[in-house]
């Protein structure tokens, strides 16, 4: 009687999994069949005669294409750098001070930074950037996105950092290094693969994000790819879904294309802390 | 090749005082262990004198130069981490010759002087593997390979042999030995393994809470422990330590259950020291017992508890009161003995300590 039931609700289970995620591959479906149909509507299907088409015409809008292929890679890769930089070095500190509450520090950070985020700072933010004449600076947009991504980087840069063994530092001091060297010879080199996880994490997010650049740049020649998709809205405010699909399309490529390269160099082993 | 000189070192972490007002000299040359249980306060003094950790009184002199506040780059020294803290996205060429490289030695003289130590050290044919694809033994000389290559005056080593496995610790003790005796350099090691400070020191710092509880060549402190801690630390199965009386007038030392040891023919070994007390420690190693089958004088009544045989020789726990007694038997034969035995203490080799633990004297 046991086997039964057992066997009836994992059949359950497995098919509410798959309504689940049907519902969420669907979109995901559109992305990969839309772009390729000159006539394509909401709906999921195969195209009759596929075509490059739509990409053709999506390449003609000068505006898209540089929002997309400079402007995105500016602001993402801008703020991967940042953050990488400023959250190994900070958390390479933090890992070996001796300050009195340092632990609850860091919990703070994390935890003020997903309260007061996004939405929430908006005014602030952009008064903020006004009075420092960062506003349509795209250096503002990767100041302000580092320093919304930067507690989590911390966070995940802390376990890498704190898996090296101080007395491998120590060592090194008795050799007659200095601290600086020191970071460059053994710590750095430790902590690649963590760097590596947060620059590409930091670097997917940038990629991704609206709301900051929307927010903080004026002008259009300055705006990143999610932006420049709504001008390929019609005058109406209609999609016009053979332009979006494509448009969208070459935007989730190079994310893609990242996923791919992490998991072939890294293997998602990243989570524990990683020894060679 | 220099002496180190440690002047009234107090360390704190907070609260806790981990060295406590500690004065040391090591002399040019000279191979100094501190002996110690965990969290006495030895590995902290080393790291005092490395510099690794800043002092926060007294001074450190190491040759006739004060290196209190140097950071270790500067004091000369060489270190051997308790887990070789080789790096190991490095090869054992790379981390050997890390300190030439940082000193800017060209890389030429470099690999040349490397491979110069790495051969003396047997692990010549090893330098380009890295660390993870090497025994453990051989890591432990690739460490000790890196502190040579310095050139330093003074060796530092923070229990360099725990992490090897028994056999493979007597070699590499024998080996320790050895080098510093050849290179005749000045060396401070810690250790929490009496035996091992027993074989290569010149001198033991037993340590304790921070002090040092007593200082001196490993047979006088062996032979003459300065107090409780050090004789039962110490040598291994520990002295025996009974608690007793004494009764000077009737000339005798009184355990439990009123049996008397006369010492009435040794008063004048504890000289002035010796009064009416009670809380008195009565210590005695267990070779320095011999064992009697009938009463003979000087000796104290005890029921045999059980016998080991520990093949070279027999350990025999007996029982006076409530305490055991241990005692050593060198023969081959097994010990024929009844329950009720005589201990007969070598009295030149026994020690009475005071109610604090202090050697009467």
């Amino acid at each position: 009687m046991r086997d039964y039931e057992s066997t009836f609700s994992k059949v359950i289970l497995v098919l509410f999994s798959m309504a689940c995620m049907a519902f969420f591959a669907l979109p995901l479906l559109w992305l990969l069949t839309a772009p390729f149909n000159p006539m394509t509507t909401l709906a999921v299907e195969l195209p009759d005669e596929p075509s490059l088409d739509n990409f053709r015409t999506v390449f003609k809008n000068e505006f898209a294409i540089r929002a997309l292929f400079r402007n995105n890679l500016i602001i993402a890769g801008g703020a991967m750098l940042t953050v990488a930089a400023v959250a190994t070095l900070a958390s390479y500190g933090l890992s070996r001070t001796r300050i009195a509450g340092r632990d609850i520090l860091v919990y703070v950070l994390m935890l003020f930074s997903s309260v007061v985020g996004g939405t929430a700072a908006m005014v602030p933010l952009f008064l903020l950037a006004y009075h420092l004449k960062l506003i349509d600076t795209h250096v503002g947009v990767v100041l302000v996105m580092t320093g919304g991504l930067l507690p989590a980087a911390i966070f995940m840069m802390r376990d890498f950092v704190d898996s090296i063994p101080r007395s491998y530092e120590e060592a090194a001091l008795v050799c007659g290094a200095g601290p600086l060297r020191i970071f460059r010879d053994i710590a750095f080199p430790l902590v690649r693969p963590g760097v590596a996880v947060v620059a590409i994490w930091a670097f997917v997010n940038a990629w991704g994000a609206f709301l900051i650049p929307v927010v903080m740049l004026r002008s259009p020649n300055n705006m990143p790819a999610s932006v420049a998709l709504y001008s390929f809205y019609s005058e109406a405010g209609t999609p016009v879904h053979t332009l979006v699909s494509a448009y969208a399309f070459l935007y989730a490529v190079p994310v893609l294309i990242l996923y791919l390269l992490v998991n072939w160099k890294f293997g998602f082993r990243f989570f524990g802390g990683i020894k060679s | 090749m220099a002496k180190i000189q440690l002047e009234h070192i107090t360390k704190k972490f907070g609260e806790l005082t981990a060295v406590d007002d500690v004065s040391l000299e090591v002399s040019d040359g000279e191979f100094v262990a501190l002996l110690g249980p965990s969290g006495c306060g030895k590995t902290t003094t080393l790291r005092l004198i490395a510099g690794l950790e800043v002092p926060n009184a007294g001074r450190i002199f190491i040759g006739d130069r004060e290196v209190t506040g140097l950071p270790p780059r500067e004091r000369d020294i060489a270190m051997v981490f308790q887990d070789y803290a080789l790096y190991p996205h490095m090869t054992l060429l790379d981390n050997i010759g890390y300190p030439l490289k940082v000193r800017g030695v060209s890389k030429s003289d470099m690999v040349a002087r490397v491979s110069d130590v790495a051969t003396e050290l047997q692990i010549g044919d090893l330098l380009e593997r890295r660390p993870g694809q090497v025994s453990g033994g051989q890591q432990q000389r690739a460490s000790v390979a890196r502190a040579l290559v310095h050139q330093a005056q003074v060796f530092l080593f923070d229990e360099p042999l725990s992490n090897l496995d028994a056999k493979l610790r007597l070699e590499a003790r024998a080996f320790l030995k050895h080098l510093q005796q050849e290179v005749g350099v000045t060396a401070v090691y810690v250790t929490h393994d009496q035996a091992e400070a027993m074989a290569l020191a010149d001198r033991i710092a037993v340590m304790n809470h921070g002090h040092v509880m007593q200082l001196g060549h490993p047979l006088d402190v062996y032979r003459r422990p300065a107090n409780t801690f050090v004789a039962a630390f110490i040598g291994s199965p520990p002295m025996n330590l009974l608690p007793c009386e004494v009764d000077i007038q009737a000339g005798k030392i009184l355990f439990e259950g009123d049996r008397a040891l006369d010492i009435s023919g040794y008063r004048e070994r504890w000289g002035g020291a010796l009064k009416n007390g009670r809380d008195i420690t009565l210590g005695v190693r267990p070779e320095n017992i011999s064992i009697s089958a009938t009463e003979i004088p000087g000796s104290i009544p005890s029921r045999v508890y059980v016998v080991q045989p520990l093949g070279g020789e027999w350990l025999v726990v007996t029982q006076v009161g409530a305490e055991l007694v241990s005692v050593r038997l060198f023969q081959d034969e097994a010990p024929e003995l009844a329950e009720h035995v005589w201990l007969k203490l070598d009295l030149d080799r026994t020690f009475l300590y005071d109610k604090n633990g202090d050697l009467l004297q």
